[in-house]
């Protein structure tokens, strides 16, 4: 390889540079780790996040039938929106949803809440409903859930905040806290309300 | 009092390698024969001091001592022996003592088997190896030490997650771990060459038994690995390009071009600084791999507690320990003298294309790992890379590996030509057509036909190796005979590898042609698959040791007649709330009949269940072949050159001097 290297000058700051870019590429893989990391801690940076194709944009095409007990809509239904709305995908089989039913609850009077019951049986999601107390305001049924898909959703519960003509502004794919809704989620729907 | 026995070990250990770091370094700088003859008195006071730690642990996990949080949270009174020893390795804490003690017996190793290197070189070696040692129990000791209390105690663990309660699972990370940390030693010798700003022949005799024993652990490792995922998960996948998996098989993939640019340094004192260079890599990438999978960096099935404070400490022992020796690298390296040269057509000429080739692969898997990662931090979108990508860009690469393999330890050394090679291994050629032939018949996709025909190719060269090498049917049998007893080891090891390498590619290749087909079926009803009917016949539930299992009854028949019957179940383990499938496998070694219970439908008057049926090909082959790869190593270990008759440096290095 470069053994056969005469010792010339030219050559010897080649060598140089040579035998250096190992290092050079190993320090660039190092401060990408450690921005990573520092991410990581920090909060900005989650590998295991799965980027929402549709946020920032118009909510993609769907109509879904009604689940009892409520009224079921779809695009045009959100696209016709003046004021924020929250978008819930739940489950009756998902133990998460069960324990944010509470947390929609006290949220529904200040952020109106509409929710989507993703592969499940309309008795079941019905049922649900009854249990834990109904805080949405319209619930639609996405049995095949195709919409889920459409909408990027990973997995139950997952909520969706659409400003004002039916853009998505905002998503999280854990079960909505206390703390998310007074420290990030309220703020804004409150800005889009302006 | 025997965890915080175990905790004192582990300082003590910390310290005497701190010490073992720095005194034989200086000592070797001065030329002061007392300090260097501290190296392996400290190496071998560290390694007896990580042994009693590790057993304090092994202790207090027997014991079920609860009041250690390590053991409490993997542990519990339920568990089999077995898995409360083994369990201590099973999570992170512990993993990170077994390997800072795998560590301990390199640097012991080192101090009892290298008697016969100069002392200035061992004391380097064992310094270095001390100074990464320090590093880790110090990482040990501070984030994650595995002695830590917890009060008040609970009265039981919370036990093991039972995915890993299986034998496979159990032995699988010793054995990893120790292909891992076993290229420390030839990073060592690397580091240490490289203070000493000399590479030579002996050099590469001294280094190639430790990277030689790595490789057959790390090959062990990485085969008992997948066969754990074959028949424990479930999935009937072997390989998943899972980050995890790939962070095994990047060093192996450099240290396999280690063991053979080794050869050229030993042989020929040509390839020097790359093998430098190669040495410092393959422990590197074992290094970060260890980070990786911990940091939670990278999206894995493999979930360890991941933790990003943790990572910051990882991440700053890694920029010392790559940063620190690709820095010396760079600054020595250059100076290095060059060393034999050699025409492109020759045995060095092909080994120098081994590397190409195997570090090609490595960079392409390398790559493939790192970029998702690196696109969502620098355009923050995800993607996953999967197996579409490393099929396409690591088979390519593979099969011209395979054809050099084929004839390459044939080749002479300085200057060869192609042709009177090939033409001593016309029959291989011809088994090689024929295996074309048949294979074309049965294998469809360009990319698997030709590794099936290439692994033909490089068994056959193997043993043409060997039978030119005895000159079998040349020489009467009784002569041919007894040239194979003469014959060095390492040349009878070296084939055995390849063949393994052969074997390994064939099941793999016959594994593309693999078919499954996932039914739901009520019991009674029969589904066809690759020519053979699989019946279920019976689905029963049974209660276990701390679970309960569902088991299903296939019956397999090929034209009527039973050729097995299978019985794959399902067991949910109330404490934990999960459920594992025990998979059902019948192998007659050429083909494996691989049955999966899945869920339950239907109503309770008439349940229909998921079946997943699977008739994999040639499966038990890939594992072989990795085991087969592992024995020509430890037969090319034995040879008697590797152990004794390592040339004296100072007429070798004069004779250098003067070229």
């Amino acid at each position: 390889m470069s053994d056969t290297a005469a010792p010339r000058p030219a050559s010897t700051t080649r060598r140089r540079v040579l035998m250096a870019a190992p290092l050079v590429v190993a320090g660039a893989a190092g401060v990408g780790f450690w921005r990573m990391l520092s991410g990581m801690t920090q909060g900005s940076f989650d590998p295991h996040d799965i980027h929402v194709p549709v946020l920032d944009r118009p909510v993609p095409d769907f109509a879904l039938p009604d689940q009892a007990p409520g009224q079921g809509f779809g695009a045009a239904d959100l696209r016709a929106l003046t004021r924020p709305v929250l978008v819930n995908f739940f489950a009756s089989w998902c133990i998460p949803c069960v324990a944010e039913m509470p947390v929609l609850n006290a949220l529904k009077d200040r952020l109106p809440i509409w929710g989507i019951a993703y592969k499940d049986k309309p008795d079941n999601a019905a049922g649900f409903v009854r249990r834990a107390g109904n805080p949405y305001a319209r619930i639609a049924g996405d049995l095949p859930g195709l919409t889920a898909i459409d909408w990027g959703v990973s997995g139950v519960p997952e909520s969706f905040l659409i400003g004002p003509g039916g853009v998505i502004r905002w998503h999280t794919a854990a079960p909505l806290g206390e703390d998310t809704i007074h420290d990030t989620l309220l703020p804004l729907a409150a800005s889009l309300t302006r | 009092m025997s965890p915080e026995l175990g905790n004192f070990a582990l300082a003590l250990a910390c310290c005497l390698a701190g010490a073992q770091a720095v005194l034989p370094l200086i000592g070797a700088q001065r030329r002061d024969p007392r300090l260097m003859a501290m190296a392996p008195a400290l190496a071998v006071g560290q390694l007896l001091a990580l042994l009693t730690s590790f057993a304090c642990l092994v202790n207090a996990a027997i014991g079920d001592d609860f009041s250690v949080q390590n053991v409490a949270a993997n542990s519990a009174v339920a568990k089999p022996l077995l898995y409360k020893i083994t369990g201590v390795w099973g999570n992170h804490e512990g993993s990170i003592l077994l390997w800072a003690l795998i560590l301990g017996v390199c640097g012991g190793a080192v101090a009892l088997f290298g008697r016969n290197l100069p002392s200035a070189l061992r004391a380097r070696v064992i310094a270095v190896l001390g100074g990464v040692s320090a590093g880790f129990l110090l990482f040990c000791l501070t984030t994650s030490n595995p002695f830590d209390r917890v009060w008040p105690a609970p009265l039981d663990g919370q036990g093991m997650n039972p995915l890993l309660q299986d034998p496979g699972l159990a032995f699988h990370p010793p054995i990893l771990y120790t292909g891992y940390v076993g290229f420390a030693v030839p990073f060592a010798f690397a580091i240490a060459a490289l203070i000493e700003g000399r590479v030579d022949a002996a050099w590469g005799r001294w280094v190639r038994p430790w990277a030689v024993a790595a490789w057959c652990f790390l090959t062990c490792g990485i085969a008992l690995g997948s066969w754990w995922s074959y028949y424990v998960l479930g999935w009937g996948g072997y390989w998943f390009w899972d980050p995890v998996e790939n962070a095994s098989l990047i060093p192996w993939l450099t240290g396999t071009a280690l063991v053979h640019s080794a050869i050229v340094v030993e042989k020929r004192e040509a390839l020097k600084i790359w093998t430098v260079l190669l040495a410092i890599g393959t422990f590197s990438f074992s290094l970060s791999g260890t980070f990786l999978v911990r940091s939670g960096i990278l999206n894995s099935v493999h979930a360890f507690a991941n933790d990003p404070a943790r990572g910051v400490f990882i991440l700053g022992l890694l920029a010392l320990v790559i940063g620190g020796s690709l820095l010396l690298f760079a600054i020595r390296a250059p100076a290095l003298t060059a060393g034999g040269m050699f025409a492109p057509v020759s045995r060095e000429g092909l080994l120098v294309l081994n590397n190409i080739l195997l570090c090609s692969i490595c960079a392409v898997v390398l790559t493939g790992t790192m970029y998702p990662p690196f696109m969502s931090l620098l355009f923050g979108k995800t993607i996953s890379v999967g197996k579409p990508f490393f099929d396409a860009t690591a088979a390519p690469l593979a099969i011209p590996l395979l054809a050099f393999m084929g004839f390459g330890p044939m080749m002479p050394w300085k200057r060869a030509q192609f042709w009177p090679v090939l033409r001593r291994l016309w029959w291989a050629g011809l088994l090689t057509a024929a295996a074309f032939a048949l294979a074309a018949w049965r294998i469809r996709d360009i990319l698997p036909l030709l590794a099936a025909t290439f692994a033909v190719w490089v068994i056959a060269g193997s043993a043409a190796d060997i039978a030119e090498r005895i000159r079998l049917f040349r020489l009467p049998l009784g002569q041919s005979l007894h040239r194979a007893r003469l014959l060095p080891r390492a040349a009878l090891g070296a084939a055995l590898a390849h063949a393994g390498v052969g074997v390994s590619v064939l099941g793999l290749a016959a594994m593309s042609q693999a078919a499954h087909k996932i039914v739901e079926v009520r019991v009674g009803q029969t589904e066809m698959l690759a020519g053979d009917a699989w019946t279920l016949t019976d689905v029963h539930s049974a209660p276990g040791p701390n679970y309960t299992s569902l088991i299903a009854t296939i019956e397999v028949r090929h034209d009527g007649r039973l050729v097995t019957v299978l019985h794959p179940s399902k067991r949910t383990f109330a404490s934990q709330n999960q459920t594992t499938t025990e998979v059902a496998i019948h192998t007659n070694l050429l083909s494996d009949l691989y049955g999966v219970l899945g869920d339950r439908h239907g109503t309770d008057a008439d349940p229909t269940y998921v079946l997943r049926l699977h008739y994999n090909p040639l499966a038990p082959w890939m594992w072989l072949g990795g085991l087969v790869m592992a024995m020509g190593g430890a037969l090319s270990l034995s040879d008697r050159r590797m152990r004794v008759g390592a040339p004296r440096r100072a007429r070798l290095a004069g004779l250098v001097a003067a070229r």
